[in-house]
């Protein structure tokens, strides 16, 4: 203990002697440090955002689409078919799902007056405003009637009324879609980017009917996909069974064929996001884990130099009595103590980096207690490694030649 | 001169293999020293006189013989081992002074101390009074490089004195040095002889230095030449009085 308190000073004393190449060295430890850590931050910081806005999906949400199948023996290519009585068997026979939204959407252009803009059109019914959590800043939803009547009716989202509308009031006023004019009477409360990078405001919303009556006629029930909700989160798994089992005996599908449609959920989505973030992170880390070993190579570099510089030290130290252990130590220390200066100014600048692009990104970021640990413990390890080798030849001079140099 | 041997040299030979011939450096050398003599080796260069120093410094091993120290036989001995025995029973005094650059006076004679384990305050303590020794305790927060020659050598006497070893090596201590200075220096080790007991050995190929030991060993080819009892050695102090002053260097001793 005392001696390492001594080569502890000592280390300080011979860094200190030569600021500006220690300054030089420490510097690439630092970078790795920092960009290690700024990473880390990083990462649990977009993950953080998409996955909580996933969830805020609604975790227990469950998705159905049609799915194209090669049936085996006749080699038709068909598209499957999900109706919405599809939908309505789901909510009547389910019990672990609470709700089902039919839905459908095509990119359309919707005029009013003398503006137009591009957007996504989407037939669905009121459940929908449920099941994904929409409000309304004007006006309000169909109702029932309009749905069986297919009337000519719609809910923008924020973004529509902007470019249609600016600052006028959008309620009660007309678009147009191909022929038909539809009449406003709602605006969805904005809500933002979705995870998946869509703008959740540029849309228009009408009753399923009245969509497949106009915007894309197809034959009567028909959708592109049917949103259902499970009554728990924990349900969710029985109820992607259940809903399974009723559409397989609803579309004479074999038990052993592939059905003409897929089930997704909200978890899986979540699932794979997480996969892809894994990825990224273990990616980046290696890249910034690159410049940490760069840095290693630099202190080694400097270690090697120091020694060579002061071999005639070390022959003096020997001959008054220092053992092999003592020169190993005086220099294993000054490389640890070396990274570890550059680790903590690494790790000082990635959290003042943090703070800043939290401030700027508004996002929270975490900086993990394991990460600092990490970091440090890196870096004090770097100084080890790459400190062993110099430390163990200054170790194995040979007293009389390193007495002799000059 | 009592029957105590420090060092016992028993058929020594050192070799150093070159890329095309071998270095017959020592053969076939027998010396005994005893507890409390000072001793000179003299030689030119090339007669193996620093490769002895070496060995019996425990810097070197020697390639056939054996090598007792203090009744120790150190010519096997591990690496580790043969640091504790300089640090325990050497005391080194080199040409060059090889004291630490950028480290004061007191903070290099306590060095062996550091190596040896001694708390701080033991440490400051012995090192001041090794310095004192020297008469050097009013310069112990000085640099190697803001002291004279003789100074600096002074204060490597001292840092050899610090561990009070029974030994004390001298490789040409006075190599680096005008008379006067070498005259101070030698003046000093006598005086540390005569009244500690110390064991002194000292190589040099100046006759003159050798003159101060009460015995004289002369090397040549690897070999003693010949091995030559001093009853009445030079007095450096006395012959440092007549010394013609030129105002310079005033005299520092006691």
């Amino acid at each position: 203990m005392k001696t390492l308190l001594a080569a502890l000073r000592l280390a300080l004393r011979a860094i200190w002697r030569s600021k500006l190449r220690a300054g030089l060295t420490v510097l690439g430890i630092l970078i790795g440090v920092a960009a290690v850590v700024i990473v880390v931050a990083l990462g649990t910081g977009v993950r953080q955002k998409v996955l909580g806005e996933i969830s805020s999906l609604g975790a227990n949400i469950i998705y159905v689409f049609p799915q194209a199948t090669n049936a085996s023996g006749a080699k038709q290519k068909e598209t499957g078919k999900l109706t919405e009585s599809d939908g309505a068997a789901i909510v009547k026979e389910a019990t672990s799902v609470a709700e089902v939204t039919p839905f459908s959407s095509l990119s359309a252009q919707v005029v009013a007056e003398d503006k137009n803009a591009a957007t996504q059109v989407m037939g669905t019914t009121r459940s929908y405003w449920r099941v994904r959590d929409y409000k309304f800043v004007a006006g309000d939803s169909w109702t029932d009637t309009d749905e069986l009547l297919k009337a000519k009716v719609c809910v923008i989202g924020d973004t529509v009324r902007e470019n249609l509308f600016g600052n006028t009031d959008a309620v009660g006023k007309y678009v147009r879609i191909g022929r038909y004019p539809y009449r406003v009477i709602g605006v969805l409360a904005k809500k933002g980017q979705s995870p998946f990078g869509e703008d959740q405001d540029d849309r228009l919303l009408m009753p399923i009917g009245s969509f497949r009556a106009r915007v894309l006629p197809t034959s009567p029930g028909r959708i592109q996909m049917l949103m259902a909700s499970a009554t728990d989160e924990r349900t969710v798994d029985r109820a992607v069974q259940q809903i399974e089992l009723i559409l397989r005996q609803r579309h004479n599908v074999d038990p052993d064929d592939e059905p003409d449609f897929v089930i997704r959920t909200q978890a899986e989505f979540r699932k794979s996001q997480e996969q892809i973030f894994d990825s990224l992170q273990v990616l980046l880390s290696s890249i910034a884990a690159v410049s940490l070993l760069v840095g290693g190579i630099g202190v080694m570099n400097i270690m090697l130099v120091s020694v060579r510089e002061r071999t005639r030290e070390i022959g003096i130290r020997m001959a008054i009595g220092a053992g092999e252990g003592d020169i190993m130590t005086q220099f294993l220390v000054e490389a640890v103590v070396l990274s570890l200066i550059g680790g903590l100014l690494g790790l000082t600048i990635g959290v003042a980096v943090i703070a800043v692009l939290t401030q700027a990104l508004g996002w929270t970021m975490d900086l993990p207690v394991e990460a600092i640990v990490a970091a440090l413990g890196t870096s004090g390890g770097i100084g080890i490694v790459f400190g062993f080798f110099p430390a163990r030849s200054a170790a194995r001079l040979d007293p009389i030649v390193a007495l002799r140099t000059d | 001169m009592s029957n105590d041997p420090i060092i016992e040299l028993v058929g020594v030979g050192k070799d150093y293999a070159t890329e095309a011939v071998v270095v017959r450096a020592l053969r076939n050398v027998d010396l005994t020293i005893e507890r409390g003599e000072f001793l000179a080796i003299v030689g030119q260069s090339g007669s193996g006189k620093s490769t002895m120093m070496n060995i019996i410094g425990c810097l070197d091993r020697p390639t056939r013989g054996r090598y007792l120290l203090d009744g120790i036989d150190v010519t096997e001995r591990s690496n580790d081992a043969r640091a504790i025995v300089r640090n325990r029973l050497i005391g080194f005094v080199f040409q060059g002074f090889n004291l630490l650059p950028r480290t004061t006076a007191l903070e290099n004679v306590e060095l062996p101390l550091v190596y040896r384990g001694v708390s701080s305050g033991d440490r400051k303590a012995r090192a001041i009074k090794a310095l004192s020794q020297v008469n050097l305790a009013d310069r112990m927060h000085h640099t190697p490089n803001q002291l004279s020659g003789g100074q600096q050598q002074r204060v490597a006497i001292a840092r050899a004195l610090v561990t009070e070893p029974p030994l004390l090596l001298a490789d040409e201590p006075t190599g680096n040095l005008d008379t006067r200075t070498s005259l101070e220096v030698l003046g000093l080790l006598q005086e540390l002889n005569r009244k500690s007991g110390i064991t002194i050995c000292l190589v040099t190929h100046e006759p003159d230095i050798a003159a101060c030991a009460s015995r004289v060993v002369q090397m040549r080819d690897g070999r003693i030449r010949s091995d030559t009892r001093n009853p009445q050695p030079l007095n450096a102090l006395a012959a440092l009085a007549e010394l013609p002053n030129d105002g310079e260097n005033a005299v520092v001793t006691q």
